[in-house]
């Protein structure tokens, strides 16, 4: 996740005391054949109402052929502090690249 | 007027296209090899990533995300930069908002309605970003509506006529973009991708101010006057949006820029940006047959830039504290939006409360 925030505290009251609406972060696929891309994130009443206010905030200009909303506080995300312990394993771990291994040059198509 | 015909969908080029200039041609910064270029330093920083910890990441010319440490007067300063740039976006619905009823066609119109609505989208992708920081946008709201954050002055002068619709996209929108392409490249993550999608739009904008200009320095000489009018009274203040000088008298007091500049939110000085604004409106005003309201225009052989004259900071300063001809004006015309809407808000959070209600009744009886 690119841009995932801490889990919300419920919701925010405003100065009227009125409830505002939970985040929820928006996902569109570009074209078929692309996979879905977090573009940023909105606040709606429900999930409904997320998908047609990312429609009009995310895809005015056919930006998007398939729309995907999740309520912010339902990402679990890894923590950037845990970067390097959490991603470390991969990097001992050469042989699952192809330049690992010693092949003779004159060998075609491998 | 109808609606041109044959627009092409796919391409938002041809549908908001004109005639009047070789399309071919870069008619803004958002359609110039800096803004591709900006583009693509994101894309080669994100692969560069190896970098871990604030400066490092600065030092390496790479994103910062949201979750990443940072300094606190990094997210400050960020938050009130976002912020006050979300509500530029909102409040400038207003001035060309109050021609929609009035537009002189149903092209017109219907190309202003979009164009408002891209600026409230454009709000949209800004308090989006901003909130990444930690910050609700109810409270940006607050603060909006209690003038404790501010938006950009130039939304505090009244668009008298038509024409000043022209002006605002020729302009305003022109000196916005050029504002806004350096900050594709802003340290920021979430702040530069909302600034990509937002000059890709900003193209339109413009275009479709210059075509209003253009049409009405071609009509009758009253509908010149009022082209020539218009570019009188936004000149100065499209100048004034660049922000005070970096240095003088005028320079602002306990100013930001250098610390913006080190921690890669700015790239460019005030004073550089205003240059190169006028430097690529000249030719465009000498096109459309406008003359420039300032005696002092004229071109540098020896730097190659336009030299203009003083600017009125006293003007500056008044109307950013308040005292502009719709300051109050715009205030008070956002909060009634705003508690007017109450009732809406109300309504359906009580529909999705009920509907949530009804939906886990329903998975405990199952």
């Amino acid at each position: 996740m690119s841009e995932p925030r801490q889990p919300e505290s419920a919701s925010v009251a405003t100065r009227s005391g009125e409830r505002s609406w939970p985040l929820w972060e928006v996902f569109v696929r570009g074209k078929r054949g692309l996979s879905h891309v977090h573009v940023g994130s909105l606040h709606a009443p429900d999930a409904e109402m997320a998908l047609r206010n990312g429609r009009d905030v995310y895809t005015r200009r056919q930006e998007g052929v398939s729309l995907w909303v999740v309520r912010a506080s339902d990402i679990t995300a890894s923590s950037p502090d845990e970067r390097d312990s959490f991603f470390d394993p991969a990097a001992d771990k050469v042989y699952r690249h192809p330049t690992f291994y010693d092949v003779p040059e004159d060998v075609e198509y491998l | 007027m109808t609606l041109s015909t044959g627009a092409r969908l796919s391409d938002t080029e041809g549908m908001y296209g004109n005639d009047v200039v070789d399309p071919t041609e870069a008619l803004n910064a958002s359609e110039t090899p800096e803004f591709d270029e900006a583009v693509a330093a994101g894309s080669a920083a994100e692969a560069r990533d190896g970098a871990s910890g604030f400066d490092a990441l600065i030092a390496a010319d790479l994103r910062v995300e949201p979750r990443d440490e940072m300094p606190d007067a990094y997210r400050k300063t960020l938050i009130r930069q976002i912020a006050q740039h979300a509500h530029s976006e909102i409040i400038g619905m207003q001035p060309e908002g109050n021609w929609i009823t009035r537009a002189p066609s149903l092209r017109r119109k219907a190309i202003l309605i979009a164009k408002v609505q891209d600026e409230a989208g454009h709000g949209m992708y800004l308090y989006s970003a901003a909130e990444t920081l930690g910050i609700d946008r109810a409270e940006l709201l607050d603060m909006l509506h209690d003038g404790k954050q501010k938006y950009s002055s130039i939304f505090n002068y009244p668009t008298l006529t038509w024409a000043d619709c022209g002006a605002i996209g020729w302009l305003v929108d022109g000196a916005a973009i050029m504002n806004q392409v350096p900050l594709c490249r802003c340290s920021y993550g979430p702040y530069a991708r909302a600034m990509i999608r937002v000059c890709k739009e900003e193209s339109f904008h413009q275009r479709q101010g210059f075509e209003i200009l253009w049409n009405l320095v071609r009509g009758t000489a009253e509908q010149k006057a009022m082209a020539q009018d218009a570019a009188n009274r936004w000149w100065w203040p499209a100048l004034m949006m660049f922000g005070p000088p970096d240095t003088g008298e005028a320079a602002a007091p306990g100013g930001h820029t250098e610390q913006s500049m080190a921690w890669g939110i700015k790239r460019f000085s005030n004073d550089d940006l205003r240059q190169k604004f006028v430097d690529m409106m000249v030719p465009q005003a000498q096109r459309l047959g406008l003359t420039l309201p300032d005696p002092d225009l004229r071109f540098n052989e020896e730097t190659g830039h336009w030299d203009f004259g003083p600017i009125d900071w006293d003007e500056f300063w008044r109307v950013l504290r308040g005292d502009g001809a719709c300051n109050a004006e715009r205030i008070e015309h956002r909060v009634a939006a705003h508690e007017q809407g109450a009732w809406v808000r109300e309504a359906a959070t009580a529909y999705a409360d009920k509907h949530e209600g009804a939906r886990r009744h329903e998975e405990s009886a199952a």
